[in-house]
């Protein structure tokens, strides 16, 4: 009897002392094994790219996953002094637009090209918000290859949003304007006569990934906000969210906010596609920059193109049927399967999803509403669902897809991400975000094929989080482990401002086929020099060409004089070496442009003014050799009309031996 | 009794070890980076006659000069070599190429010029030269035949015929 006493007290003990043991709140949960889990040792690689908007820095950002650690920042519509991207006569024709030479924009989503469906690593397409354009950024050299601008388009929103085989990427405008054109100076409160949306289907080339504005969907002075191609059954369908149906031109916040409902709108592209084959588009006429670089030359050019296709919505009855979505709806995502399209009304406290079946039925059986919108059907709301989501929180903007028929919602409102059956229509877990989450991002979540492993959420508010920075603070991503039931925060890291919107793609569909170097002898640059021989400066009128050569540590040649007050001085800087990663930079003191960072064999361009006489400086950058800091030289400016002879030289003077 | 006792202390020595484990760790997700080759001053397998690479004296042969490969070795040392080696005995940035066939055999030149690094971590000799030269002998991505053009072009200089 006491035996068994001293036994039960024991085991009570013991029991105690596990519950004592047991992690107290998520807090020691994340702490317990969170790092284990994104830890990627020093000189191990990533699983995942993670391509990132940057937002109005312009940029797009690479971030590895799960590391979160920051790979590079590639410049596209913006500037950028370390790389000399919009200085270098070779970039400046990139960021030509019809306004004549935009240095910045909104970059504001990313989206991989796409092979059946799935990510193929070749390109990343990015869009423009501000100046509408789109660019395509090539994952061999991890640089921006192309941009297009977008005519009669402002707020290049539904952007850049691709097929299930890259046929086409989409850009829509958030702000309505009147078309391009002389007839453009209105008055603002005309609005619902004069202005009109426009959606942009740009063709992508299979093989080159060349772009082309193929043709423009011209649409009733609606927002449009996001945009998801369908796939699979409904691969030949692309559905946008639009916003502002009341097409208010004035304190929208309000007046865009008056209707219970938007729209949805369903566009068969293939049937589009159709009518401009059989030549029932109209040509308009308009002016729009397409600016291209050249690998072999590596120089880029900017061709202005004169008119576009543009077909009327109200015209063709079968290209667009607009479903009503509760009001303001952002995101619109398609799942894995295509059948299933996610709506989400910023303002809204449900989730609609909406059945491809039942809107290709509702179409057949005619099922729209008494009165059309602008002439255009409207599909009965109950006739396009499938059901709705209950209370899943507040402020719903973006879905993704795991492979497991869940899905993930991102609530700006209430700062967090939730999961829920696309099925069952249940909400199976939340999970706070810190804070205010826009877009999140499931590797492959876009796709047939999402990878269930990860989710990122990209914030907008970061107070409290990291080491404090002044009036701004830095903004995040926050990295959740989604293979469980339940979804786990294993990392929050800072990002490059903003981080709009993203994507990524397992490591091995893009690591193995860098570029390393350019071919020296590939270099068919106007102003190549291949090798020190050749390096020599020429007169032309008030042009004076620099044929300069960088190779550790000197350049050739590094004494330059009879460049005159008044000249135009192009220095062609060829670098010579052609190991991988070794660039050299160029500068020159007091230049009003930047600098240049030239990689192995490739031939950039920094043209440069002298404002006074006197000597100035040349010098290398980039940090390059021990013997670095002597790879510099001297130009010598003289009054114009001055008798100093124009020469050249390398290793000659008192000072040589 | 005695085995009753051994039993229940045996349970709560259980409950209490399971009841204090973590969660299980899972190992770090990452790809592993190719290999990084520890640099040593010299390896026990390195054979400092012959260089690492593929060359060898049975795939490397020479004979007469052959004038039309030293031209064309020429070409192509002026754009990838000469910014930094002269061909006389004077040092640019690297060392001059006078005399260089006749203090090494051409498949160790080849094994050198096609790939510095390996050589450069554990070849006792060119180690010295980055001791007085400072710069590491990058690699300029030299094909096979323009390897072996150039070292008929170092031949010629040498005084080969």
């Amino acid at each position: 009897m006491l035996y068994k006493k001293v036994s039960v007290a024991l085991l009570a003990l013991v029991s105690l002392y596990a519950a004592s043991c047991k992690p107290k709140g998520t807090s020691n949960a994340v702490s317990g094994d969170a790092a284990v889990k994104t830890y990627v040792a020093p000189g191990k690689y990533d699983e995942f790219y993670n391509f990132v908007s940057g937002g109005f820095s312009g940029q797009l950002s690479v971030y590895g996953l799960p590391s979160g650690r920051l790979l590079r920042v590639i410049p596209v519509f913006s500037v950028d002094p370390e790389k000399g991207w919009g200085y270098s006569e070779e970039t400046k024709p990139m960021l030509n637009t019809s306004h004549g030479f935009v240095p910045w924009d909104d970059l504001h989503h990313v989206e991989m090209s796409m092979s059946d469906g799935v990510a193929d690593g070749k390109w990343v397409f990015v869009n423009g918000n501000n100046t509408p354009r789109l660019a395509r950024i090539d994952l061999k050299t991890f640089r921006t290859a192309e941009i297009i601008e977008l005519p009669n388009s402002a707020g290049n929103h539904s952007s850049p949003f691709g097929t299930e085989n890259s046929e086409y990427i989409v850009a829509g405008t958030r702000f309505s304007v009147p078309e391009d054109g002389s007839n453009s100076d209105v008055p603002i409160d005309t609005y619902k006569d004069n202005f009109k949306g426009h959606i942009s289907f740009v063709s992508i080339d299979k093989t080159s990934g060349d772009m082309n504005l193929a043709f423009q969907l011209k649409t009733p002075g609606i927002n449009f906000d996001l945009a998801r191609a369908g796939k699979g059954k409904s691969a030949g369908w692309f559905f946008f969210s639009c916003y502002n149906s009341e097409q208010a031109n004035t304190l929208l916040e309000v007046n865009a906010s008056q209707k219970d409902k938007d729209f949805i709108m369903a566009v068969n592209w293939k049937k589009a596609e159709e009518y401009v084959k059989a030549g029932k588009g109209k040509k308009q006429p308009v002016n729009y920059a397409h600016n291209k670089y050249n690998e072999e030359t590596h120089t880029a050019t900017s061709e202005m193109k004169k008119e576009v296709i543009v077909l009327d919505i109200t015209e063709f009855p079968d290209i667009v049927y607009f479903i009503p979505c509760p009001k303001s709806p952002h995101g619109c995502d398609v799942d894995p399967s295509g059948e299933y399209i996610v709506g989400s009304g910023k303002l809204a406290a449900l989730l609609p999803v909406f059945s491809y079946d039942k809107i290709q039925k509702a179409i057949a059986d005619k099922s729209f509403e008494q009165e059309g919108y602008a002439g255009i059907p409207v599909i009965k709301y109950e006739s396009a669902l499938y059901g709705e989501v209950e209370k899943p929180g507040l402020g719903p903007l973006h879905t993704e897809f795991d492979a497991n028929g869940n899905a993930y919602t991102s609530f700006f409102v209430s700062s967090e991400v939730v999961k829920w059956n696309i099925k069952e229509l249940k909400v199976l877990d939340r999970q706070p975000t810190y804070y205010s989450v826009g877009h999140l991002m499931v590797p492959g979540g876009n796709t047939k094929k999402p990878f269930g492993k990860y989710l990122v959420a990209y914030n907008k508010i970061t107070k409290d989080r990291y080491l404090p920075t002044g009036p701004e603070l830095s903004q995040s991503a926050q990295l959740y482990d989604i293979s469980g039931d339940k979804m786990q925060l294993i990392l929050d890291f800072p990002t490059i401002g903003e981080p709009h919107y993203a994507q990524a793609v397992p490591a091995e569909l893009i690591r193995d086929q860098q570029l390393k170097i350019f071919d020296i002898n590939a270099n068919k640059h106007p102003f190549v020099t291949k090798g020190e021989k050749e390096s020599k400066v020429t007169r032309d009128g008030n042009k004076v060409h620099v044929y300069i050569t960088a190779v550790r540590s000197h350049f050739a040649p590094d004494n330059i004089e009879g460049v005159q007050l008044g000249d135009e001085v192009f220095f062609h800087v060829t670098n010579l070496e052609q190991d991988w990663d070794v660039p050299h930079g160029f500068g020159v003191k007091g230049a009003n442009n930047a600098e240049l960072l030239v990689m192995p064999g490739e031939t950039l361009t920094l043209k440069w003014v002298p404002d006074r006489t006197g000597i100035f400086p040349i010098y290398c950058t980039d940090f390059c050799s021990a013997l670095h800091q002597e790879m510099s030289g001297y130009v010598r400016v003289s009054p114009k009309g001055s008798n100093v002879p124009l020469s050249f030289s390398l290793g000659k003077g008192k000072g040589a031996q | 009794m005695k085995k009753k006792t051994i039993a229940m202390c045996s349970l709560v020595l259980a409950l209490f070890i399971a009841s204090c484990g973590g969660d299980g760790n899972q190992s770090a997700p990452s790809t592993a980076a190719p290999e990084q080759q520890a640099g040593t001053t010299e390896s026990a397998s390195y054979d400092p006659k012959r260089g690492e690479g593929k060359f060898d004296e049975t795939n490397v042969t020479v004979g007469a000069l052959d004038t039309a490969k030293a031209a064309n070795g020429k070409t192509i040392a002026e754009t990838k070599c000469f910014s930094c080696h002269k061909v006389t005995n004077e040092k640019l940035v690297g060392p001059g190429w006078k005399g260089v066939t006749e203090r090494r055999t051409p498949h160790w030149i080849m094994n050198f010029i096609t790939n510095p690094d390996p050589m450069i971590d554990k070849d006792p000799e060119v180690q010295a030269q980055l001791e007085l030269c400072l710069v590491r002998m990058p690699n300029q991505n030299l094909a096979e035949e323009e390897a072996r053009a150039i070292v008929e072009y170092m031949r010629q200089n040498d005084g080969a015929k």
